[in-house]
């Protein structure tokens, strides 16, 4: 009797461990059916490629050009802010906080981690967009912004990956250097920054990944033109935000091509993902 | 009267030989010590004996061990198995919960539901393991915060409690301090008349306190099984000679 | 006011030992620089919002009805709680099973395992918005289930499930093996082993791994917007898991872009900062509960 229990539950174990196989092809399945047809209906050329994005007009255009370019330009943006930001604060609470600080300083990470992306999106609006509309001029909503915006959001993730790959390199590496005469500073620019290459890259990865992924604070900060992006201080749309704002009025074709940009989204995601791990692997 | 017979035991990890064409008896309430060297293979003989050794992969099993004549790597209950021949851990390990459901663990695992039982059960068990005294005003609380030689014999009594009929001690006081140390293997030679207990001791003086024999294992073979006095003051074995006069450890 | 005194001193030392090395000073502002930074951008968030916020604290906005006057957010944050309750019903089972099974009854090198925690971590990095379209194509659609609290729960278990894997996982892994050994050894099988040792011992990180979910759940919106939806009102009924509802976080987001509500936007602004903090908070304190667990 008790055999068959343990067997029993041994099954259902097994079971539910395949619930994650079975959600990944579940995703795949839907999101590409639904998708895929679209973009060969739409026409792969003019999906990815097409600058016009006007599903109003007749006849109706379906380039996403715009959206890719506009998230590749806000996460780029998002990265040249946060990653210098991001590994140097991770460098300091690896090496040089003192204990009395990192009291504060490692809970205030986190606390940044868990902030909702509604919240740094409302204070993107009331904050940051009128900010930026004195300092530099024009509407306040635009790319710079949603970069600045988004740069800050990814910091947690950037400085805690960073922060563990720093901590993981042998101290002998940088007890060697200060051995040899070099100073404090020098010692872990030279010696342990280098160890630590391939982890912080995967961190910048993440943060990467995150960037894109990112919606809601996006949407509220960035104009959301769903034009070719024009400008710096101009305003523009991500996939991200293509896909959110008009699912909820799409119809047809109009709606499969929404479907098409989130199977986009996917394999973007998918191929981030996949340097991330392989990153990972290699780092031990 | 023999409580345990190993009949020409092979143990296999993989395609390593741990333990060569090993054939002994084990006496009925006496005290058997195991000694030898490090890796000798004295604990891996130990955990044949209560089917500890399945836990490992790629472990691979010879020859028979008869518990009362029957053999224990044929077809039986392994967890009932495990009731029978109870064992003692080198580091002490309670639970992380009361001394009362450490002791009352094993009983519950085997069926045993009433609450007048268990109480029983617990105060006899820790009364055997000499410890009931110190600690029946702390039954509830956490087992984690006595002395290592309390904690150890919180083990032992934890193992008496399934009411084995053999007890195997791996190294059982190689981590605690002289004090506890002795009142342990006094603990051990009282238990002896009701059980009867192989121990693994790496210490020779320990096996010559409290064993009534001792087998000397080197490389994985069984050099020599005898009384401890023989084997102390006689020994027939040159390398018995030498491992206990301290030629080598 | 002695701490104070002490980091300041160090400061000063360790300012004037910089005067023979300006490139290991300038290394230096190089890193506290940015962590300066950091630190103030959070305390101006924080602060920014709070200050902003509380005054616009009314009772009103507590009422259980939502009307266009009170902008009440009540109904949302009952969502919250009835969305955060569904999801962890469907998702923890099966998280901590699986976990189970990946540290109790496998070998790390088993192909399946492989494929199990490639699947995990594929599903973590997906954004929220192509859950959202997967959801609602799934569970709003193909499943007919409509825009409802059910879809939303399902889709938003989905996506905490490898966060509860891993850290279960993780959780499971830092239990001393002696103890396992232990509890074979007095005749104990797998399932009780299990059941009895070692998930009692794992809870704080088990619990810990919740809670960091039930954060999650509460900031998410993008992927509950087409599947839960938007309604101001509490599920009610023998069907209320078939009402179509709106979480905390969405109602903030449809306050902040009708832009009329501003200091309703920023009043709920702090309900939600103050919910996250305080699980942030308990996240930690057993955090460190789990340290000095493994410290006895």
């Amino acid at each position: 009797m008790k055999k068959y229990k343990e067997q029993a539950m041994g099954i259902i174990f097994l079971l539910a461990a395949c619930t994650s196989i079975i959600c990944v092809v579940l995703i795949c399945l839907f999101l590409f059916s639904n998708g895929i047809p679209a973009i060969g209906k739409i026409g792969i050329k003019e999906f990815l490629a097409g600058s016009e994005w006007k599903p109003g007009d007749t006849p109706p255009s379906y380039g996403i050009l715009p959206m890719i370019l506009g998230s590749i330009y806000v996460t780029t943006g998002a990265i040249i802010i946060g990653v210098p930001t991001g590994v140097f604060t991770a460098i300091f609470i690896a090496k040089f906080c003192p204990e009395k600080i990192l009291k504060w300083l490692k809970p205030a990470i986190d606390i940044l981690a868990g902030i909702p992306s509604v919240v740094y999106g409302f204070f993107g609006i009331v904050a940051l967009v009128p900010a930026v509309r004195y300092t530099f001029g024009g509407n306040g909503n635009s790319m710079l912004t949603a970069s600045i915006l988004l740069g800050i959001m990814i910091l947690p993730a950037i400085i805690s990956v960073s922060a563990e790959a720093i901590n993981a390199v042998p101290e002998s590496y940088y007890e060697g250097s200060l051995a040899l005469g070099a100073s404090h500073e020098r010692s872990v620019f030279c010696a342990v920054l280098p160890a630590a290459k391939s982890g912080i890259t995967a961190a910048v990865i993440l943060g990467t990944g995150r960037a894109i992924g990112e919606t809601m604070a996006v949407i509220m900060v960035s104009g959301n033109q769903a034009r070719m992006p024009s400008g710096l201080l101009k305003g523009i749309r991500t996939l991200t935000a293509n896909i959110a704002i008009e699912m909820g009025y799409a119809a047809d074709l109009h709606r499969e091509a929404l479907f098409a940009t989130g199977v986009v989204l996917f394999v973007f995601i998918l191929v981030i993902n996949l340097l991330f791990s392989l990153l990972k692997r290699r780092n031990g | 009267m023999i409580k345990i017979a190993i009949e020409k035991l092979n143990l296999l990890y993989g395609s390593f030989q741990a333990l060569h064409d090993i054939s002994m008896n084990i006496h009925a309430n006496k005290i058997t010590a195991f000694i030898g060297p490090s890796g000798c293979g004295k604990s891996t003989l130990l955990k044949t004996l209560n089917r500890m050794n399945d836990l490992i992969a790629g472990c691979n099993i010879t020859g028979k061990v008869l518990l009362d004549g029957e053999d224990i790597y044929g077809n039986i209950d392994v967890n009932l198995l495990r009731k029978r021949v109870g064992m003692v851990f080198q580091k002490p390990n309670p639970f992380p919960m009361s001394i009362y459901d450490n002791i009352a663990y094993g009983p519950r695992t085997h069926g045993i539901k009433s609450k007048a039982k268990l109480d029983e059960i617990v105060e006899n068990s820790l009364r055997k393991a000499a410890v009931w005294e110190e600690v029946k005003e702390r039954l509830k609380k956490n087992a984690l915060g006595l002395s290592g030689g309390q904690q150890q014999r919180i083990c032992i009594a934890r193992a008496l409690a399934v009411n084995p009929e053999v007890l195997l001690m791996d190294e059982p006081t190689s981590a605690l301090d002289p004090v506890s140390t002795s009142k342990i293997e006094d603990l051990i030679t009282e238990l002896k008349n009701n059980y009867t207990i192989i121990i693994v001791t790496h210490n020779m003086q320990q096996a010559v306190r409290i064993s009534d024999k001792t087998a000397f294992f080197l490389l994985g073979h069984l050099v020599e099984y005898d009384d401890t006095e023989k084997i102390f003051s006689m020994p027939e074995d040159k390398r018995t000679e030498d491992y206990i006069t301290g030629r080598f450890g | 006011m002695k701490r104070k005194e002490g980091v300041i001193k160090d400061l000063k030392v360790k300012l004037l030992s910089y005067k023979k090395s300006p490139v290991s000073f300038i290394l230096f502002l190089l890193v506290t620089v940015p962590a300066c930074i950091t630190f103030f951008i959070l305390l101006f968030i924080i602060g920014y919002i709070l200050i902003n916020g509380i005054p616009h604290i009314t009772i009103g906005l507590f009422e259980w009805k939502y009307t266009s006057s009170n902008v009440s957010l009540m109904p949302a944050l009952v969502n919250t709680i009835l969305m955060v309750f569904l999801s962890l019903v469907l998702s923890v089972p099966v998280g901590v099973f699986t976990a189970i099974y990946l540290v109790e009854y496998t070998k790390s090198d088993n192909k399946l395992v492989s494929i199990i925690r490639i699947t995990a971590e594929t599903l973590s990095g997906i954004p929220s918005i192509v859950y959202g379209l997967f959801g609602f194509l799934l569970f709003v659609t193909a499943l007919r289930w409509g825009i409802s609290l059910i879809s939303g729960a399902f889709t938003v278990s989905i996506m905490v499930l490898p966060l509860i894997m891993r850290t279960t996982e993780e959780a499971l892994k830092a239990v001393p093996d002696s103890y396992r050994e232990v509890s074979f050894g007095l005749g104990a099988g797998k399932l009780r082993t299990v059941f009895h040792i070692v998930l009692p011992a794992a809870f704080p990180g088990i619990l810990s791994g919740i809670i960091l979910a039930i954060g999650r759940i509460v900031g998410e919106t993008a992927a509950l917007i087409y599947t839960a939806g938007t309604v101001a009102e509490i599920p009610s009924g023998k069907d209320f898991l078939f009402d179509s509802t709106r979480t905390l976080s969405l109602h903030m987001y449809a306050l902040s872009s009708e832009g009329l509500y501003t200091n309703q936007a920023y009043a709920t602004a702090v309900v939600l900062l103050v919910i996250v903090l305080f699980i942030n908070w308990l996240s930690g304190v057993l955090a460190k509960r789990i340290m000095k667990g493994n410290q006895a």
